[in-house]
């Protein structure tokens, strides 16, 4: 009998090839394309006045520049909005090559084409813009009073306000026996994945077709965008993802002007052309997230329970809007976490600011929001003198109240409803892993040594495995081989060790004989892409659906080859086979020769399929009317509703009384996210969320001066955390599965960063005794926090 | 403008030389990827942060996207792609990061596999805290490093069971 597969901790089938330097990520293709580079603005916010290209003109190696005036046709009109909304009354995206205004630093105004990138970088060295300064919008308050503009004809800077109300907020907030309000804000971090982004195009003019290669989280999106940008027909474009070193959100989004401008000069040259993002790039003309102002206002009973809770905020957007609201509406929504405030009211405005655009990043939106529920959670405790965890127990949705419908709108403009869950198991498991009770005893016992020890804990509750659909193409081969093709990309996440698992699985074919391929528009057409946690749930019931499909032919085939009932067959180790007599079986390669009848004897394993080699009713066609050719077949999966994962972190953290350093002690994480396919892979997903997490809290932070400019856009002054700074990690799961897909799983990927700065926040405040209402936070911060303490002659 | 003037350099990698015409510029990293054609060495930064672009020059990790590839004339140069055993099967350090997960997208990988390599040959029986600081000086987005940690220790484990007799 084969082994299930599922829920085992599989070694990943991707390492090997990645391990001994066989990865093929961007730049390790197209040696002999033509290099880009860009003339990107040194101002966050101006008019170009002139380019001069005349001191670039005798570099040997250059091939071509091109700015705005060279587009044609649709490359010339602005790039697309993605996820328009009816509150998005004033979206803005840019052009691929900046028209007459740039609004960030960073954002591209000449494309050089090279013969190689160091040749490309002089070309861009010495061409020459003139600027008329315009004045720069940078930071929420700056943007919020409207005084300068990001773009003449958004008054105010306003890109959108949405409010969402359940119940009547002010009414219930304003009858409450208590009230608090807090303001809480978040500061500006970004994906940085490892790998920047980079694009190859291939442009064959003998065949009139492009093949473009880029580090995307969505091929078929790009693929479709091209097309229509570069006016090509769909059919004469194929988008291929390779391996892709990190997305983390910033992939998602598409196309990037890179991604046109690239694929449209290979196709004005004639030759392959590629541009590879460096890291300096990456920072200033990507994307970045998280920046955001809370106003929050509570009102709640003296039991601690939560009867009105009314939330505005001001979303920093950046200069454009591609993905439009998706991040403020995510936090919107997910504010709410595992808890059931009675009436609840959230407004936001998106503001623009000369800035990097922001999009989602790991998470997107949930950090901010459960950053600000829970410090209500923790200011209501304070406030009552109550344990923080019973204060959250409360408010908690409880298990038999699943399905909980919120009342709200979800960010795929479907009903904000829980699946499943148990809020209170997950908290009980989480207080015994950190030794919640006991923490009072270690707080002492720290204290008699003159170290100062803190301990917080925070929910959330992550909608995972967003629609519209995702599909999968499976065939059996003719040597019993199974090749499977997704089309949505891999980042890293281990997806084709988790769908070679289920497929393996449903069909009964040994793992080793699975081969997948994501994000290759050659291979498989229609898909979505990689974002919000989604590809366990989406592609891995896809591929679950078409697995039953292309088995139920193989049974029907054997059945025919072994004389048998098919109710009568299994599929074991890659035969088909009678129940219980496993001597009478034909092997899946063999029923893969008998599913495609053949003229042709072109090796032997054909020969068998031939029309003189097999037995068949001479009345019948050899397919079936309503049959195909070729053991495989396609399938779709597509759910009502997002499923909605959860989980609660707690840390317990040291500072240091005299540089006011945060140690990291302890770091635990209780993780529900249904059936686990693989918990390898999902342990592995939340250190590195949890570890990106700790970035954002205590590290990371893009600084912008007052003129727009990114202070620190390298790695050397963005401080993402090192080996020395993330603890070990403790996980214990919790399987709720989910009621919504045929896998009962829920999404993984993002989990691990949402609660994290809340979590560490509440640890440092239990620490210190200091209340703290913005993160990140340095040491030089809480420094400040505990001297200002001191001066209002506050005890700790 | 006259073109640029190169220079013949040899850089012997996992024991090939290869004579190669270079402009006193070009990178060792971009050298190595794209004059070689080694492309398992990975550029995360540029700026000797990341470590992703590490190699061993004679035996010692350095970070070739720091260093001119004439600068390493004559040198001999192991990559991640040299780390693998003999027979084409995965070496100690990368075969502890299959079993441990260790990697995620793979991009700094090598970068941990050439540091990990080098510092095993000194140190062939650390303690998890020398593990990490082992590793402190590579950046990795996708692993939080509890994995590769474990890693360390782990192709500690399996160097021992290879060279036992
Ligand atoms: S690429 Fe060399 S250290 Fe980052
Ligand atoms: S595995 Fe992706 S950066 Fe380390």
């Amino acid at each position: 009998m084969t082994t299930k597969l599922f829920g085992q901790r599989i070694r990943r089938v991707e390492d090997p090839r990645l391990l001994s330097g066989r990865g093929r990520y961007l730049d390790d293709l197209g040696h002999d394309a033509l290099a880009v580079a860009f003339v990107r603005s040194p101002h966050a916010h101006a008019r170009v006045l002139d380019i001069d290209v005349s001191a670039a003109l005798e570099v040997e190696g250059l091939v071509a520049i091109f700015s705005y005036d060279d587009l044609d046709g649709k490359t010339s009109e602005p790039l697309p909005l993605l996820i328009p909304h009816p509150a998005l009354t004033h979206g803005r995206t840019p052009y691929a090559l900046a028209k007459d205004e740039v609004n960030h630093v960073g954002e591209a105004i000449v494309m050089v084409v090279a013969s190689d990138r160091y040749v490309a970088e002089d070309v861009v060295g010495l061409i020459r813009v003139d600027y008329e300064l315009l004045p720069p919008v940078v930071g929420v308050e700056r943007a919020r009073d409207g005084g300068a503009l990001v773009h003449d004809d958004v008054p105010g800077n306003v890109a959108a306000t949405m409010v969402q109300e359940v119940g009547d907020a002010a009414a219930a907030i304003d009858a409450s026996p208590r009230r608090q309000r807090l303001q809480l804000s978040i500061e500006r971090s970004a994906s940085m994945p490892m790998e920047g982004k980079g694009v190859l195009a291939r442009w064959d003019a003998d065949d009139e077709s492009l093949l473009v290669h880029t580090s995307t989280q969505t091929s078929t999106s790009v693929r479709q965008a091209i097309a229509a940008k570069l006016s090509l027909p769909v059919d004469r474009v194929e988008v291929v993802t390779p391996d892709v070193g990190g997305g983390f959100g910033v992939k998602i989004v598409h196309p990037w002007p890179e991604e046109i401008l690239v694929p449209w000069a290979s196709v004005r040259l004639n030759r392959p052309v590629k541009w590879v993002e460096d890291r300096r790039e990456h920072f200033i003309s990507s994307a970045h997230e998280r920046g955001q102002l809370h106003d929050v206002t509570v009102g709640y009973g003296d039991d601690g329970r939560v009867t009105g809770l009314s939330v505005q905020f001001w979303h920093d957007n950046g200069a454009y809007t591609p993905y439009g609201l998706i991040v403020p509406i995510i936090t919107s929504t997910q504010l709410l976490g595992p808890y059931k405030p009675t009436a609840y009211r959230v407004e936001f405005a998106s503001l623009y600011t000369n800035t990097v655009m922001v999009t989602p990043y790991r998470g997107a939106g949930r950090p901010q929001g459960c950053f600000v529920m829970e410090r209500v959670m923790d200011a209501i405790a304070a406030d009552l003198g109550l344990d923080r965890a019973l204060v959250r127990e409360r408010n908690f949705i409880q298990p038999d109240e699943m399905p909980y419908d919120h009342g709200l709108t979800f960010q795929d403009g479907r009903p904000l409803i829980y699946d499943s869950g148990d809020f209170p198991a997950s908290l009980s498991k989480l207080k015994q892993l950190v030794g919640w009770d006991d923490f009072a005893k270690y707080r002492e016992r720290a204290a008699a040594e003159g170290r100062r020890v803190g301990i917080g804990l925070a929910c959330y509750v992550e909608g995972t495995g967003v629609g519209p659909y995702e599909g999968g193409h499976i065939r059996v081969e003719t040597d019993g081989s199974v090749v499977v093709s997704t089309g949505l990309t891999t980042q890293g996440q281990g997806h084709q060790t988790m769908l070679a698992q289920i497929v393996a699985d449903e069909l009964g074919v040994p793992m080793e004989r699975v081969r997948v391929t994501t994000g290759d528009t050659r291979r498989f057409k229609y898909a979505v892409g990689t974002f919000a946690s989604r590809t366990a749930v989406m592609s891995g019931s896809a591929v679950a659906l078409t697995a039953r499909k292309v088995r139920a032919k193989a049974l029907r085939i054997a059945s025919n080859a072994l004389e048998a009932a098919v109710d009568d067959l299994e599929i074991v180790d890659g035969h088909v086979q009678v129940k219980g007599s496993p001597g009478s079986q034909v092997d899946l390669g063999a029923v893969a020769v008998l599913s495609n009848p053949l003229r042709y004897a072109f090796d032997e394993a054909a020969a068998r399929a031939t029309q003189f080699a097999t037995p068949h009713d001479p009345d019948q066609p050899p397919v079936a009317a309503d049959d195909e050719p070729g053991l495989e077949g396609s399938g779709f999966f597509s759910p009502t509703r997002s499923t909605f994962a959860n989980g609660m972190h707690a840390v317990v953290v040291e500072t240091d009384p005299d540089t006011a350093e945060v140690k990291i002690l302890r770091y635990c994480v209780v993780h529900d996210c249904g059936t686990i396919i693989n918990p390898m892979i999902v342990e592995g997903q939340v250190h590195g969320g949890v570890a990106q997490g700790i970035g954002g809290a205590l590290f990371e932070r893009m600084e912008y001066d007052e003129s727009g400019q990114l202070l620190n856009a390298s790695y050397m002054d963005f401080l993402m955390p090192y080996a020395s700074e993330i603890p070990h990690i403790e996980i214990d799961h919790l399987e709720t599965p989910s009621p919504l897909n045929p896998l009962g799983v829920k999404g993984a990927g993002e989990a691990g960063v949402i609660p994290v700065s809340a979590a560490i926040a509440a640890a440092i405040e239990d620490a210190e005794g200091v209340v703290i209402t913005a993160m990140p936070i340095s040491p030089s911060e809480l420094f400040d926090l505990r001297r200002a303490r001191e001066q209002r002659g506050e005890a700790r | 403008m006259t073109p640029e003037p190169l220079h013949e350099v040899t850089l012997t990698v996992n024991h090939v030389p290869h004579q190669l015409r270079l402009p006193a510029r070009r990178l060792l990293s971009d050298a190595l990827r794209h004059d070689v054609r080694l492309t398992g060495t990975h550029v995360g930064c540029e700026h000797g942060v990341c470590g992703a672009c590490t190699v061993l020059l004679d035996g010692q990790p350095i970070r070739s996207c720091l260093m001119f590839a004439v600068t390493a004339d004559g040198a001999s140069i192991t990559t991640t792609e040299g780390c693998l055993e003999p027979d084409g099967e995965l070496g100690a350090v990368q075969e502890a990061f299959h079993d441990c997960h260790a990697l995620q997208c793979g991009f700094c990988t090598p970068g941990f596999i050439t540091t990990i390599t080098a510092y095993l040959e000194t140190h062939p029986n650390p303690s998890e805290q020398q593990a990490r600081e082992a590793i402190g000086g590579n950046l990795c987005r996708c692993t939080g490093y509890q994995n590769i940690v474990a890693a360390v220790l782990r192709a500690a484990e399996i160097k021992r069971e290879r060279s036992a007799p």
